[in-house]
């Protein structure tokens, strides 16, 4: 490793540290100019105006805005995340073990998905253009352009309801054995898989097919090697940047989108607890699980960018 | 590195191509796919450990027959007719596995660019022995030896180690021998040497050339050598074909190809750098004049021109000499100001011009032009050709209408195409074609001066000899002076009136024609010329005992 590399890398995390705050900002703008005011939601139409000012000024909502944003961003930066105005609960204690199922789920998609999609990808490439590419394209296309609560529900009239395999509210539990959780999570799993696997499997399949073009595809040709093993060991490589970057891209979704599927399988995960705390215009609960989802799409996009780095041999292995 | 006795038993003749036709589909614009033959009936035998040299200008046939001697046609190209006996067998029978077989084992391909052929993702060594190993030639540890054996033969820098590197740390010209290396790695009965040198610098080609010539003559290894410069070819073959429009033309043996050529385009080839051409005299005033001028780019990080002084006189050509990396388009750069000098001043017609392309008027730009290399990138695909001609008389002269298409008619004239080019699109156009629709674009200027970049390098001879006629008589013509930039030596004895050799950065010879040419040499000039093929058999050797310096390649 050398000098301009590790230089390159700083820059990117420095810069996705810079993007949070500004998305934190943001978050904390966007939920300022909401309608609505956080006392009067938490008291009800029948509250007195002497009650509403004085919870107000003990939430200390009559400060200056940016006042009240430091005080939240101090709070997040030393763990506290505040607390949820509905249930008086600390947030950053309800949320973790939701983070965790969240991140579970959408690492039981990731896991299946995304090699799946680039040997999906690969073998497109190997059959471009005749029926197997077709086909692939086809059933990964289709099941991208169906809405992903159309298949949850699909897939549980079918493996819930008809056949009875898998349940088809994903319930899990602290202490709950790990084949267990799994066989809860197939469902919602195999219905994220099917959304994220298309774009996946496109992007592999052009990049690769760009590659295809170089001239060291033909020397390989030249050598006598394999169809399959030119894609997989001459071309793939130099591919590895664009994958990357969509791979992480549908990862980030797999975590930040997962909010319609949790709420059709009544999973436990973050989506779900986004979805009730907007409904109950809580506020500093949107603002954190915001904040999470930033954070989430900041870091994974870090990883896409330094991973196409390293896999740059010019980068690598400078002159 | 002596082949075994196997051999021995194999039959003499090693390829015997009968009758091969090779078509392709083509797909022109607006009408329907058409097959057009590239290659018609052509023969070609080839014994264990010869050379036959495949000559011919771009279009030939050359490399499609070239590489039909591994069952491969590029890019859609089908072998549609005749046999290709290989090692005694029809190689066009024998199904996709067989072909599998043969290619990287009998027969390996060294290409034109060995910067592209290589794969960037993986050491060089782990692709030298890649083929090797998939035939089960030999075992990892004995064909990375034997690469390194090659390495040292090649006579690269650090053959014990160069093939831990990855190929863009590695200069085109090793590159090059590195590639040599992996086609003789796996001991092949024959290697394609497809425009091996063509890419490099005189000085890198003389020291690949002589590399992949020792290494034919002691691996006794057979090659078909495809070049279109019949110097090169004529130092490595012992027999050669030439070839057109898919055709044989002509096939000898080398001494008979290049000293009694029986066929006109033979003759045509033989002879085709042959421009008389006076040098003027270096008389009156110079009306654009470089004073030690230094530019770097990386704000100052690397400097690319030292103290470069030179001048030019109205309606003279300069040449500028020397290999890549020498600053010559730098010194194009500087010029125009797209890089602005670090120090020194360029002074056109008396007075200085400014720096900065931006700071300078309309009229300063309108006095130079440039053509480029690439003339296919430099004009705008979805503009006609008229457009792009008329776009400077629209800029300059704010002409419109019919006195617009007037002048473009005028110098399609003047560049020997005729009007009916005016709608075409530069798709439509050849290589030669494409550039002289870029010479006129920089003429409908009326510049003082036109900067050529390297604008023959791309094309085939005697298309570049057109080219060239094309240059001497336009400024005549229009009195316009050129700064020809080239790495050609042949080149600049056609067109130049003054010549700069560069070097690292610097002016190293500079002065009128006759002056520059006439020895005594410096080192580097010395090295320059004697680079040059010439079309004499036993030339690489002597060129090679006679050098005084290293190319920088190297």
């Amino acid at each position: 490793m050398s000098f301009p590399i590790l230089k390159l890398i700083a820059q990117r995390i420095a810069l996705g540290i810079v993007l949070l705050f500004a998305v934190s900002i943001l978050i904390f703008v966007g939920t300022q100019i909401l309608p609505g005011d956080v006392a009067q939601s938490i008291l009800g139409q029948a509250a007195t105006p002497q009650a509403l000012a004085n919870l107000r000024e003990q939430l200390g909502l009559n400060d200056p805005a940016y006042i009240r944003y430091f005080r939240w961003l101090g709070g997040v930066l030393t763990g506290d995340l505040g607390t949820a105005l509905t249930s008086g609960q600390d947030i950053a204690s309800s949320i973790w073990p939701r983070l965790e199922n969240t991140l579970f789920l959408a690492g039981c998609a990731a896991v299946v998905a995304v090699p799946l999609a680039i040997i999906l990808g690969l073998l497109a490439v190997r059959y471009r253009n005749g029926p197997i590419d077709k086909i692939i394209s086809a059933f990964a296309l289709a099941s991208t352009s169906f809405p992903e609560f159309f298949i949850g529900y699909l897939l549980v009239y079918f493996f819930a309801v008809k056949w009875q395999v898998f349940p088809a509210i994903s319930t899990v539990f602290d202490g709950m054995p790990f084949l267990q959780r799994l066989q809860a999570v197939v469902l919602p799993a195999t219905a994220l898989t099917l959304v994220v696997l298309a774009h996946m499997m496109r992007m592999t399949r052009a990049a690769i097919l760009n590659v295809m073009q170089s001239a060291y595809i033909e020397t390989a040709e030249l050598k006598g090697l394999r169809p399959f093993d030119i894609i997989r060991k001459h071309a793939f490589p130099n591919a590895v940047a664009p994958v990357v970057n969509v791979v992480m891209l549908n990862l980030a979704y797999l975590v930040v989108g997962v909010v319609v599927i949790e709420v059709i399988f009544v999973y436990p995960g973050m989506g779900q607890y986004l979805v009730d705390h907007v409904a109950k215009r809580d506020v500093p609960v949107v603002q954190a699980v915001g904040l999470i989802f930033a954070a989430v799409y900041i870091v994974l996009n870090i990883i896409a960018d330094i991973a196409a780095i390293l896999a740059n041999p010019r980068l690598r292995h400078p002159k | 590195m002596a082949k075994t006795t196997t051999q021995t038993a194999k039959p003499e003749t090693l390829l015997d191509i009968r009758n091969l036709r090779i078509e392709a589909t083509v797909y022109p614009p607006g009408e329907a796919p058409k097959a057009v033959t590239l290659v018609h009936d052509v023969s070609l035998t080839l014994k264990r450990g010869k050379v036959l040299g495949l000559i011919g200008e771009s279009g030939a046939g050359k490399s499609t027959i070239g590489l039909s001697s591994m069952a491969y046609g590029r890019g859609g190209v089908r072998i549609t007719g005749g046999e290709i006996v290989l090692n005694g067998r029809d190689i066009l029978k024998v199904g996709a596995g067989g072909i599998r077989k043969l290619r990287g084992r009998e027969v390996c391909y060294v290409a034109q660019s060995a910067a592209a052929a290589f794969n960037p993702a993986h050491k060089l060594m782990d692709q030298v022995v890649e083929a090797s190993l998939l035939h089960g030639v030999a075992t990892r540890a004995e064909a990375e030896k034997r690469a390194k054996a090659l390495f040292k033969k090649l006579s690269l820098p650090n053959p014990d180690t160069i093939g831990e590197r990855y190929p863009h740390q590695v200069s085109g010209g090793q590159l090059q021998r590195v590639m040599t290396a992996m086609a003789l790695c796996s001991e092949p009965d024959l290697i394609v040497f497809d425009e091996p040198t063509t890419a490099l610098d005189v000085t890198t080609q003389i020291d690949v050339l002589a590399a992949i010539k020792d290494a034919i003559r002691d691996t006794h290894v057979a090659a078909l050598y495809i070049t279109h410069d019949l110097a090169v070819v004529a130092q490595v073959s012992d027999e050669i074909m030439v070839l057109r429009h898919g055709r044989l033309v002509e096939w000898g043996g080398t001494r008979q190809i290049i000293k009694e050529p029986r066929q006109e385009y033979t003759n045509a080839l033989v002879s085709v750098h042959e421009i008389e051409h006076h040098e003027q005299k270096a008389e009156g005033a110079p009306f654009l004049s470089v004073k030690n001028v230094t530019a770097a780019y990386g704000g100052g990080a690397v400097k690319v021109l030292k103290n470069v002084s030179v001048d030019i006189l109205p309606g003279q050509t300069l040449a500028v000499v020397g290999e890549s990396g020498s600053g010559k388009s730098t010194l194009a750069r500087a010029i125009t100001g797209l890089l602005p000098p670090e120090q020194g001043t360029v002074t056109f017609d008396g007075r200085p011009l400014a720096n900065r392309l931006a700071d300078r008027p309309k009229e300063d730009l309108r006095q130079l032009q440039m053509i480029y290399q690439m003339a296919d990138v430099a004009m705008n695909p979805r503009q006609t050709v008229g457009t792009i001609i008329g776009r400077p008389l629209e800029f300059y002269f704010g002409m419109r209408g019919a006195e617009r298409d007037r002048r473009v008619t005028q110098l399609l004239d003047e560049i020997e195409m005729g009007k009916g080019f005016a709608d075409r699109y530069p798709a439509e156009l050849s290589g030669g074609q494409k550039q002289r629709v870029c010479i006129a674009r920089a003429l409908a200027a009326k510049p003082k001066l036109i900067i050529c970049d390297e604008v023959t390098s791309a094309l085939d001879p005697l298309v570049a000899n057109g080219i060239l006629k094309l240059l001497l008589n336009l400024q005549q013509q229009e009195n316009v002076a050129y700064l020809f930039i080239t790495h050609d030596l042949a080149t600049v004895k056609s067109i130049a009136d003054s010549i700069a050799v560069m070097y690292r950065g610097e002016v190293v010879r500079y002065g009128s024609k006759s002056k520059v040419l006439t020895p005594p040499f410096d080192a580097y000039t010395d090295l320059l010329l004697s680079s040059v093929p010439e079309m004499e058999i036993g030339w690489l050797e002597k060129a090679i005992a006679g050098r005084r310096m290293e190319s920088a390649g190297n």
